[in-house]
């Protein structure tokens, strides 16, 4: 079982409010994932030319000021950084791959979450309330957010193991359920190229949209040829830059409800967690048929 | 009538509460508010009571259901009336997945549609569904009927016994061993009879009916001689 949250802003009634919202959707699923929780917000975008990177070091303490010195001056570019608890999010005027290269030669104990021009991920061990407290969840500002409550079956309770699971650029993946063929599959993408750090199945789904897309897949290429070849129990959501997808398997049995208003599109894996949301009452609420694929996204 | 908030009481005093009531009706008329989707409301009742949830209810709302009359006024959550064993419980809205599994007697009404696996292995309850249900529904289904409206997904009917299965719209594909069967005048009688009982305006003859072709192992006689 895990649990499963998406909010998604039509318009920007709500943006300045969006983690005041979406925090009570995730809460709700704690039943659903009490063992870690996390969440990527999509919002504060920086310039085309720019990259943004959420950074995570084991120590709250780590001097996240150096260390963006020291990559600014090897570089030779502007950098900004902003701390929030043991993550920063750092903004560097370079290539991703760039970025990504020092972080790895220089700064071995700091890894990336995600990158990209718009989205930050946000995870870690504990109960939902306590994760979305420590990164005051509530006080953030966004156009929209995908979170997740893991209860753990396939692999370990850790932070590695714990969603979202960064994509490529700007794009994260969640996951309600189990694969039965991530072993093999994730053998297979390895020899692709394609690296990871856990032995958790999701990983591997994310690893293996990676793969799809670098290969020139569209979004909903990568999850048809998903259907084809994962074999196993899911409920996907996947954040984009400009909005969200969701599909499940042709099972189904992995829950998925959905709710559109004129200002919103919600997901989450029970209606429990959507009924804090504004509107509710007169929302159009449905489930997500089985291996169709749903997505919302700003023009 | 009896009026029970959920934003200031729990599932589980609201669940005593209608159980009490199995010792002693003291109070028939029931109105339950801001369900909130939550799970469990209205489970086990055994008393002649009319509830009415105004809201969205989570899962297995309504669930062992005996005697009462359960009204969701808008949508329900997986396993809507399992195991129910006589009553009504009619939904306004939609219900999710497995909607009646495994039900004994009894009424349900679903006036939306209904997910997949609806009314898996119901043994004697009458589900009739205004909208469509999805797949896999009615899979091993053992007895009572399933009346759908609107169109079934993939799979209808996959190894069933007894059930009687009406279906007015498109059915996606049949399950290993239903088969399409001829609509006699005791089935227009009987459809015609649940259509009223749900208080369903639809004409019987747009019908068509599904049944088991009796052709698995468990209905093969040379197959007893195992035992």
């Amino acid at each position: 079982m895990c649990g499963i949250v998406g909010l998604y802003l039509k318009n920007d009634k709500y943006e300045s409010k969006l983690g005041e919202l979406f925090e009570p959707m995730l809460i709700a699923m704690t039943d659903r994932g009490p063992d870690s929780a996390g969440f990527a917000i999509y919002g504060d975008d920086v310039a085309e030319d720019w990259v943004k990177l959420t950074l995570r070091h084991p120590s709250d303490a780590f001097n996240w000021a150096t260390f963006t010195d020291q990559l600014a001056t090897a570089l030779g570019c502007e950098a900004d950084w902003m701390q929030n608890a043991n993550v920063a999010v750092l903004k560097v005027k370079a290539s991703e791959s760039t970025v990504r290269d020092w972080i790895a030669s220089n700064a071995e104990d700091v890894l990336v979450l995600s990158a990209g021009q718009s989205i930050e991920i946000l995870k870690e061990v504990g109960l939902p309330e306590n994760i979305a407290s420590k990164f005051n969840l509530s006080g953030m500002k966004g156009s929209h957010i995908i979170g997740h409550t893991r209860m753990a079956t396939e692999s370990a309770v850790t932070m590695e193991g714990s969603h979202p699971f960064s994509t490529g650029s700007d794009l994260c993946l969640v996951h309600n359920g189990s694969l039965s063929n991530h072993n093999r599959l994730r053998d297979k993408l390895k020899r692709e190229g394609i690296t990871f750090e856990t032995e958790n199945d999701s990983e591997v789904a994310a690893g293996y949209l990676t793969w799809r897309l670098n290969n020139g897949d569209t979004l909903q290429g990568a999850l048809e040829n998903a259907l084809k070849d994962l074999d196993g129990f899911f409920t996907f959501t996947i954040g984009t830059k400009d909005g969200f997808a969701v599909m499940r398997d042709p099972i189904a049995c992995k829950p998925a409800v959905l709710a559109e208003t004129e200002d919103y599109v919600a997901m989450a894996s029970e209606y429990q967690a959507l009924a804090s949301l504004p509107g509710i009452e007169n929302a159009k609420v449905w489930e997500p048929e089985p291996a169709t694929f749903y997505i919302w996204e700003r023009k | 009538m009896k009026k029970i908030d959920l934003a200031n009481s729990s599932i589980r005093e609201l669940n005593q509460a209608l159980h009490a009531q199995q010792a002693s009706l003291t109070e028939k008329e029931w109105s339950v508010a801001n369900p909130k989707g939550e799970h469990n409301i209205a489970v086990g009742l055994d008393a002649d009571l009319h509830v009415d949830i105004h809201g969205h209810a989570g899962y297995f709302c309504a669930g062992m259901n005996k005697t009462a009359s359960v009204t969701v006024h808008g949508n329900a959550g997986q396993g809507l009336a399992e195991n129910m064993m006589s009553g009504v419980v009619r939904v306004k809205g939609d219900a999710s997945q497995a909607a009646g599994a495994t039900a004994q007697g009894g009424l349900l009404v679903i006036e939306g549609n209904a997910g997949a696996r609806c009314g898996i292995s119901m043994k004697g309850v009458d589900i009739v569904v205004k909208g469509s249900v999805g797949h896999m529904s009615c899979f091993m289904g053992q007895s009572g009927s399933l009346v759908v409206c609107g169109d079934a997904g993939e799979a209808l009917g996959d190894s069933l016994y007894e059930v009687h299965i009406y279906v007015k719209g498109e059915v996606k594909s049949l399950g290993a061993d239903c088969i399409q069967k001829e609509m006699r005048p005791e089935h227009l009688e009987e459809l015609s009879g649940l259509l009223a009982k749900a208080g369903v305006d639809e004409d019987p003859a747009a019908f068509k009916r599904y049944g088991s072709a009796r052709q698995l192992y468990t209905f093969k006689v040379d197959n007893a001689s195992a035992y």
